[in-house]
């Protein structure tokens, strides 16, 4: 998909730790669904996770910004550990972003007031000044002259990147992205990941739940592979995909390589 | 089988032609609709052929109708044995009917109220109307109270600072203490309701004397009486019931159990039990020579009757949202009021129109309920109307009345939700 240059820019990379998981353990009811995860993200980081579908990649993601909550362990997010502590909660929500697969922008509002909503009233911008934040930001993502519409009225992914807009609004210093591009046509997935690349390139931290092979060699600094709700191997992409070391592994790029 | 399709480019495009006639306007439109088969051709005509009979004998009622008798027997007498409909009554007691027995000389209060409800009404209605009038609306209910009843202004303008004091006491505490606000700022209203107002009101009173002749409920009737009891239900059971639906959907157990409880409570009961508990039963419950209003009583039995209704159509609105939305609203920071103030509840509310519109059409027909326990709506003034000797026999006339009365409220409700979902369709516009 994207134009994977064989030498990446070094992108650096910092030694301050955005988002720590320690020995996490997830149940939805009796299943146990995530098992003893532990991942470190340096601030700055690219990460991109795979696996087959039902392998906690999603439920990973959302603990991250506890829209699902887990048992035990700990997240640690940017120095704020996520507990039942709704400051905290907040205060989490309010740095990480986080783009969904089926875009979820809010149907009733427009382009712009979708951007503009959560930095009113949750950072308690003036309206004024969180306009031209929006402007600003949906010229990055190339669809300015789109902000008086409503999402209804948008192509799938113009909506897409009116939600990373919207999402990039709030200042986030992480970004989550679930599956961004698998509700996308082919010829509309190319211009979202231009916009993550765009984005990876500028040096945001940045956990992304995709198939996209092509966009994990081309940004990623490490590629996690899941299965089961474990982690089951993390490497370079380099190393990911040219020499993956478990069979489940070797297996599942064998399918998604295959055809 | 002729020759097989060769290649193929075209030369010039086809300019755009008007339909071939019978296939546009009228002709087409009364053959799909009305013969587009013998069936439906035979029902065409049968229908046509009711319709008329119906009409040739309805029309000389209302054609030959009297309007300007004093009583039954002189529009007899007018009528000189033809049929016809003997309107007279209805301009004969028109004010009575609207008014009930307020005093003559004060019908300019309700008339005024109902003025500036309009003007009230307007800004949440249309979108054109400055939205500094919503200031205005938030006070018209004292200004109705006290048009209404008369009185002093100064007790219940005072009773709707006492929100905006509440307000202040959550906002100040909720920076401290997040979970002592709530319970602070209610005290803090019940407080100001129970001493503050009456204490601040008395003082206010005797520098600014604000006072009007004081109309006691049992004066109120007729349409104004529906309209009271059907505008202070319709205003109060939306909010109740926004807090129901919410309360039912709560992750809180308790809040949960107690709104699913009477909501169901009152949703089992027919509404007529619920006014003869009010006009009756409450005497029962309430200390000895309290004065409780009876319009108040039947207000808020109207009130948390048609609640439990709109908190289900609304409970339908908010399980047709798809979760995305809320995730979206929570990923980005909002809290649970705020993701319900901007992100769910415009959606789901909008969803609910029709629904909340035939809740609010179903409580304004509802009170004519009243009858029952003796307060004169409409048709309890149509018997004391029949009861004097002049008007001594009079149905269908004063019935009629009542009824287009009702229809034109009812049908204007149901119009103007029509208008605003079209106004709020945002999708594929
Ligand atoms: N709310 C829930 N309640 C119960 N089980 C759930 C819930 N959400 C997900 N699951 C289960 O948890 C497992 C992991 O789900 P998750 O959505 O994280 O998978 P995923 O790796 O994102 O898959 P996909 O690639 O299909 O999106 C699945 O088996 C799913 O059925
Ligand atoms: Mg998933």
């Amino acid at each position: 998909m994207s134009q994977a240059t064989a030498e990446k820019p070094a992108l650096p990379i910092s030694t301050e730790v955005a988002v720590e998981i320690a020995s996490m353990n997830k149940w939805y009811g009796s299943f146990h669904v995530l098992r003893d995860i532990n991942m470190t993200v340096m601030t700055g980081e690219r990460i991109v996770i795979c696996g087959p579908s039902g392998s906690g990649k999603s439920t990973l993601i959302r603990c991250i910004n506890r829209l699902e909550e887990h048992q035990s362990g700990r997240i640690t997010v940017d120095g704020t550990e996520l507990t039942s502590d709704l400051k905290n909660i907040d205060k989490v929500r309010s740095e990480v972003g986080m783009v969904f697969q089926h875009f979820n922008l809010f149907p009733h509002l427009t382009i712009l007031e979708n951007c503009t909503l959560a930095p009113i009233w949750v950072r308690n911008v003036p309206k004024k000044e969180a306009e031209e934040v929006a402007m600003h930001f949906l010229e990055k993502v190339k669809i300015p002259e789109q902000a008086m519409k409503y999402p209804g009225q948008l192509s799938g992914g113009q909506q897409q990147r009116v939600a990373i807009a919207r999402s990039l609004c709030m200042k986030p210093r992480i970004m989550l992205f679930d599956e961004p591009t698998s509700a996308l046509d082919p010829e509309m997935i190319k211009e979202v990941l231009d916009t993550m690349i765009e984005l990876a390139e500028e040096g945001m931290t940045m956990l992304c739940v995709t198939h996209e092979m092509g966009f994990a060699q081309a940004v990623a600094n490490r590629v996690v592979f899941m299965d089961q709700g474990q982690i089951v191997e993390q490497n370079t992409p380099k190393e990911f995909f040219n020499n993956p070391q478990s069979d489940r592994t070797k297996l599942f790029l064998s399918q998604i390589l295959g055809h | 089988m002729t020759a097989l399709p060769g290649p193929y480019v075209r030369t010039e495009m086809l300019p755009q032609q008007p339909p071939p006639i019978g296939q546009a306007g009228l002709l087409r439109w009364v053959r799909e609709n009305l013969f587009s088969s013998v069936l439906n051709a035979t029902l065409t005509l049968v229908t046509i052929l009711v319709v008329f009979s119906l009409v040739r004998h309805m029309l000389p009622w209302f054609a030959n109708s009297v309007w300007t008798a004093g009583s039954l027997t002189e529009c007899r007498e007018m009528l000189d044995g033809k049929t016809g409909a003997c309107f007279s009554v209805v301009a004969d007691r028109w004010n009575q009917m609207v008014f009930g027995f307020y005093p003559v000389e004060l019908y300019w209060r309700p008339i005024l109220a109902v003025v500036l409800l309009l003007a009230a009404l307007a800004p949440m209605l249309f979108s054109g109307v400055p939205r500094q009038l919503l200031w205005f609306s938030v006070f018209y209910p004292a200004v109705a109270v006290w048009l209404l009843w008369g009185g002093s202004l100064w007790g219940p303008i005072l009773a709707t600072v006492g929100f905006g004091i509440a307000f202040m006491v959550y906002q100040s505490v909720a920076r401290l203490q997040a979970l002592l606000a709530a319970p602070l700022a209610l005290l803090s209203l019940m407080v100001w309701w129970l001493w503050g107002v009456g204490l601040v009101a008395g003082v206010a009173q005797s520098i600014v004397p604000l006072d009007l002749t004081e109309v006691r409920s049992h004066e109120f009737g007729g349409f104004m009486l529906s309209v009271v009891i059907g505008v202070t239900g319709i205003a109060l059971s939306l909010p109740m019931g926004i807090l129901l639906a919410l309360g039912r959907k709560s992750d809180l157990f308790l809040i949960r159990t107690v709104c699913i409880g009477f909501i169901e409570f009152i949703r089992g009961v027919p509404l007529i039990t619920l006014l003869f508990t009010a006009s009756t039963l409450l005497n029962y419950f309430l200390p000895p020579n309290t004065n409780f209003d009876i319009t108040l009583r039947v207000i808020i039995m109207v009130t948390i009757f048609a609640a439990a209704y709109m908190a289900e159509v609304i409970r339908g609105g908010l399980s047709a949202l798809p979760t995305g939305q809320y995730e979206a609203a929570d990923a980005l920071g909002l809290n649970y009021w705020k993701a319900q103030r901007l992100i769910i509840m415009p959606q789901a509310l909008k969803i609910s129109i029709p629904g909340i519109v035939n809740t609010f059409i179903g409580l304004f027909k509802d009170t004519t309920l009243v009858i029952f326990i003796g307060l004169l709506d409409p048709l309890g003034l149509t018997n004391s109307i029949r009861a004097d000797v002049n008007w001594n026999g009079i149905y269908w006339e004063l019935f009629l009345f009542v009824g287009v009365m009702f229809f034109i409220v009812c049908f204007s409700m149901s119009r103007y939700s029509m208008y605003l979902e079209r106004r709020l369709k945002t999708d594929h516009l």
